[in-house]
């Protein structure tokens, strides 16, 4: 069951073959199973039991959709009413919450079945899920290397079949970086495609949730019951969702897809680039061209990603104080210092490093040097997608420089953790969509994330074109030793 | 040496829009802590701000009423600071490109009337608030007003007396009332002040150091405050001290000043455009409708109360202060044939009297505008004199029916016939030869006495014109 | 090249509410440094002409209509309150 598409599942469940509680139940079992992994923060076994069962009654009566009584999981940054939401910080550790995010009622109201909640960075503020207050989250296909982040917890529960989908949010790579590094399909649509509310913030104009899967098929479907205008968000763009699904068969003939040389330097590891070629020259065999580009500002995208994203960071998180919800120190000498102790006990390294960045940065007399400067960088980094997008339909190049790094080694470097966004947090400056699938693997066996970027609103060609590459290739079908 | 006070002041007005700006919840004042505090206004993980369109609409009404440049485009900002009564460790405020530019208002303090430019107003949410005292050694929180619109209005530094500040606050309170944005209610804190105040040596043209003084909600605070801060200032700089800028609490047991300790540390706001708010952009359409909206405004509407009402300028200030009393006296002065200025004496005296005495508003009032023209008209057509009118004007207030039938009723009707006032006349004329020997000597003060027994005779009924002119024509006979 | 030094982090983690001593000041002193090495590289660039981009797409605020649409829910709000008490948060006492 656990290597069937959402497809295959929804129909072996209209024809009977099995019901969502069993399905369910099966996942709960290999999430039990995994316990190792550590990809999980909070697991509702029985609160999923009783929505599989509703789903059953749904299926049965034939009211089902095409989602109904799929399991999933969701990152724990997502809100959900009743259950712990944790952000993984010990800040949230015991925060229920009393509502659900748009992303949650909306997956929830297609019929999924929430099997709970995934481990992640600190407020999704890393790129190995080594700052979690719940402990780092280890690679199913190797379990001594990091499964990437923040969405690690999610990328390997999918990677391992512990759950055939999981949602996730991607602020510089969050999404398509563990999705490489786990080897399966991870989408983040444009800015403003998915819902915000009850997704906790990050950086605000960078963060969209997203869909973590094992096909572009998988995350087609799921993206399209999570997309869509929410009055309660007021970046959410009032565009009707297209129908993801319909268009995936569509050959690629004629396709145009940039390729930035700048994506293709001394930075990324021999393996790494060889199978980004294949990939590439498997799309031509379908009938794709190819095209030089240039993205000239897209190294700078570093620097002013570290300056914007810690800056909206800082101030995301300064409800963070320890009066209405959340960690409060048990000690205190006055109010500033019940702020400061919960604070600097709730808020783990990483966060309050990105912290003490954004506050700087925004800072009397720094404003104009870091910040302004950084905002200006991001308009030349869009227009340097928008003029390459006169040129071609979609660019390609890989998600991540390297495959899965061991566990520890980047822990002393925040720098070297930085660079592992190279190459996709220019998208999330531009708001772009952009889609990692499995590609290949590296000398040591370890998945190659192939990244594709599309126009602003167009996840339909990079979906169509991902779909195609999984038709003619059997990377995506590769599941980790021992999770088969 | 002679010193020039300057003053500024920043004037924080609620909007009266029936929910948050930010957020669907109430802004209804009063209600039990924390039940108008919903998920964006306890700034719960994962919640988002949406812009309410009456808060924009009111501001920019506030603009247009003040013949400021309305910003088309206005960026709403984060300022971050800390406090237990803010959720979400900043403000959402405007700071680059606030809704309402640069602007003015005219004031007349007393002495002739005087522009004093207003910087800018602009859209934020008003704080939660810290309750003292009532839970032992704890601050408790309520955040019910947390999110409440606010316009914040910046004046330039052009008023040079606590009388000119506090002119201004006066008209600038008419004004947003009248407008029908913010009830104004200083009690319940709809309507606040901070001052900046400096001082400088008369002439000179750079400012001073100013402080700025805050908790100043009455008009009579503002002036005492003020004055207070002007002379605590000028002793310093004559004991050949500097003046601190610092914000410093108004104390109004103590009438005294004093600096806030808890605001001591430098604020470092970080205000950056917020991410969660694209930038506001006013159409068209949404600006002429507000212009549409926009009453005649209070400055406008005096001059036409002098021009074709014929008015005396101070009344015609008085009566447009309220736009219910203006509209109150213009539908009086439309219905009736009593002279405009009759109508305008009756509204600011004898009905102004009675509404302040029940501590009620002139909408509310017991006499509305068709009765009171009603009863004009009777003094009018001399049915009724002046005097015996202020007895139907207390009958109609209690109650008793138009002035009609009250006068119907009590047989007021003034004596107009000449027989009949002749009559009366030569019986007092008989019965006073004293008076008619003085009158003929040349006082013609005695004429009064001679009215008066006419008018006693006729228990108040006869026309004192009419008396009058029959007097002194038998007099003079 | 700029510098954070000890003395500018304990101020930082002032403004941002973070507790701190002189170990932790120092140990993140030399990270923000290096990070801040790393955001210098910005400069390269030359940005005189570029206008700042705050929103990743364009388009305006939408404005919604002035309902009240909120029902209380303080009893569950507090629930997860660290200190409650008739319907108040509590902090330690704030001096004026």
């Amino acid at each position: 069951m656990h290597n069937r598409s959402i497809r295959d599942l929804a129909r072996s469940m209209a024809r009977g073959e099995y019901s969502s509680t069993e399905l369910t139940r099966h996942f709960l079992s290999r999430m039990a199973d995994a316990g190792d992994l550590n990809a999980f923060i909070t697991v509702t076994g029985d609160q999923a039991l009783e929505q599989a069962a509703e789903a059953d009654r749904r299926i049965r009566s034939g009211s089902a959709g095409p989602l109904t009584g799929i399991p999933m999981v969701h990152k724990d940054i997502f809100c959900t009413a009743g259950v712990p939401t944790t952000c993984g910080s010990k800040m949230l550790a015991d925060f229920v919450s009393p509502y659900d995010a748009t992303v949650v009622r909306r997956l929830a109201e297609a019929g999924m079945v929430s099997m709970g909640k995934t481990n992640m960075d600190e407020f999704a503020m890393g790129s190995s899920n080594e700052s979690s207050h719940f402990g780092a989250v280890k690679n199913p296909w190797e379990t001594s290397r990091v499964p990437g982040g923040s969405s690690g917890g999610s990328a390997a529960a999918v990677a391992a079949r512990l759950s055939p989908v999981a949602t996730a949010t991607d602020t510089g790579g969050s999404i398509r970086q563990p999705a490489a590094l786990c080897g399966i399909t991870g989408i983040k649509p444009s800015y403003g495609r998915v819902s915000r509310y009850g997704m906790v913030a990050f950086a605000s104009s960078l963060d969209q949730g997203g869909v973590l899967a094992t096909s572009a098929e998988d995350a087609a479907l799921v993206l399209e019951a999570m997309a869509g205008f929410d009055e309660r968000d007021s970046t959410s763009l009032e565009q009707q969702v297209p129908d993801y699904t319909a268009t995936l068969e569509e050959s690629i003939r004629d396709k145009v897809i940039g390729l930035p040389k700048e994506f293709f330097g001394d930075g990324v590891e021999p393996d790494v680039a060889d199978a980004i070629q294949d990939a590439i020259r498997e799309l031509e065999a379908l009938g794709a061209r190819t095209v030089e580009v240039e993205l000239p500002n897209s190294e700078i995208g570093i620097p002013c990603y570290y300056v914007l994203a810690p800056a909206e960071a800082s101030s995301n998180l300064s409800r963070f104080d320890g009066v209405r919800y959340g960690h409060r120190a048990a000690q205190f000498e006055d109010l500033i210092d019940m702020y400061e102790r919960s604070r600097a006990e709730g808020f783990g390294e990483e966060v309050q490093r990105r912290i003490m960045i954004g506050t700087y940065v925004l800072s009397s007399g720094y404003y104009d040097a870091y910040y302004i400067k950084a905002q200006k960088l991001r308009r030349m980094i869009a227009d340097d997608f928008t003029r390459a997008f006169e040129r071609c339909d979609l660019i390609a190049g890989p998600t991540s420089p390297g495959t899965a790094f061991p566990i520890g080694a980047k822990n002393d470097d925040p720098i070297a953790m930085y660079l592992n966004d190279i190459f996709t947090n220019s998208v999330n400056l531009a708001g772009l969509p952009g889609i990692s699938v499995n590609a290949g693997f590296d000398r040591d066996g370890l998945p190659i994330g192939l990244h594709l970027i599309g126009r602003y609103l167009d996840e339909t060609t990079i979906l169509n074109v991902a779909h195609q590459f999984q038709q003619a290739t059997d990377w995506h079908n590769t599941a980790p030793g021992g999770y088969a | 040496m002679k010193w020039e006070t300057v003053i500024g002041l920043e004037v924080h007005v609620q909007l009266m829009t029936r929910s948050k700006i930010f957020s669907g919840d109430s802004t209804a004042y009063g209600a039990a802590p924390n039940t108008q505090a919903c998920d964006v206004s306890i700034a719960l993980p994962g919640v988002l701000p949406v812009m309410n369109r009456e808060a924009a609409r009111l501001a920019v009404k506030f603009g247009m009423a003040i013949g400021a440049e309305i910003n088309r485009t206005s960026v709403f900002a984060r300022k971050n600071y800390f406090y237990p009564d803010l959720p979400k460790g900043y403000q959402i405020s405007q700071y680059e490109t606030p809704i309402v530019g640069r602007g003015s208002l005219e004031i007349d303090p007393g002495d002739g009337p005087k522009t004093i430019g207003i910087t800018r107003a602009h859209l934020e949410e008003d704080a939660g608030k810290s309750l003292h005292g009532s839970s032992g050694d704890f601050t408790g929180i309520d955040l019910n007003r947390a999110g409440t619109p606010l316009l914040e209005i910046v004046s330039e530094p052009d008023m040079r007396s606590p009388a000119e500040a506090v002119a201004y606050l006066r008209q600038l309170h008419a004004l947003v009332r009248y407008l029908g944005i913010s009830d104004g209610n200083m009690q319940e804190g709809s309507f606040r002040c901070d001052a900046n105040v400096s001082i400088r040596p008369l002439g000179a043209a750079e400012l001073g150091t100013r402080t700025e003084l805050k908790n100043i909600n009455s008009f009579r605070f503002v002036e005492k405050a003020i004055r207070y801060e002007i002379e605590r200032q000028i002793d310093i700089l004559e004991d050949g001290g500097t003046v601190v800028q610092e914000t410093r609490l108004y104390d109004a047991d103590r009438d005294e000043t004093r600096s806030m300790r808890s605001k001591e540390e430098a604020h470092d706001y970080r205000y950056f455009p917020d991410p969660d708010l694209p930038p506001m952009v006013l159409e068209d359409a949404f600006l002429a409708e507000v212009k549409e909206s926009l009453p005649e405004l209070p400055h406008d509407r005096r001059h036409r109360f002098i021009e074709h009402y014929g008015l005396a300028p101070a009344d015609a200030a008085q009566l447009t202060n309220e736009r219910t009393q203006a509209d109150y006296f213009e539908a009086v002065a439309e219905a009736t044939n009593a002279e405009p200025r009759t109508a305008c004496n009756w509204i600011l005296g004898e009905l102004n009297a009675a509404l302040n005495q029940e501590g009620i508003p002139v909408e509310a009032s017991r006499i509305d505008s068709d009765a009171l023209a009603g009863l004009l008209d009777r003094i009018a057509d001399s049915s009724i004199s002046g005097k015996i009118a202020k007895d139907v004007f207390s009958a109609m207030w209690n109650g008793e029916g138009d002035a009609d039938s009250i006068i119907e009723a009590r047989g007021l009707r003034q004596i107009t016939d000449t027989g009949a006032i002749e009559a009366v006349v030569d019986e007092v004329l008989a019965a006073s030869p004293d008076q008619v020997r003085q009158f003929r000597e040349g006082n013609q003060k005695v004429i009064g006495f001679l009215v008066g027994q006419v008018m006693k005779k006729t228990r108040g009924k006869a026309n004192p014109k009419q008396v009058n002119e029959t007097l002194r024509r038998k007099l003079d006979a | 090249m700029s510098s954070i030094n000890s003395e500018q982090v304990t101020h930082i983690a002032r403004l941002a509410r973070l507790k701190t001593d002189e170990e932790k000041s120092d140990y993140f002193a030399g990270h923000l440094t290096r990070i801040l090495d790393l955001l210098e590289q910005m400069n390269r660039i030359d940005t005189e002409s570029v206008e700042p981009m705050a929103h990743p797409q364009d388009v305006h605020l939408r404005l919604r209509g002035d309902h009240v649409t909120a029902e209380s829910r303080r009893e569950d709000y507090q629930a997860i309150a660290p200190l409650a008490d008739n319907g108040l948060y509590l902090v330690p006492r704030v001096i004026e």
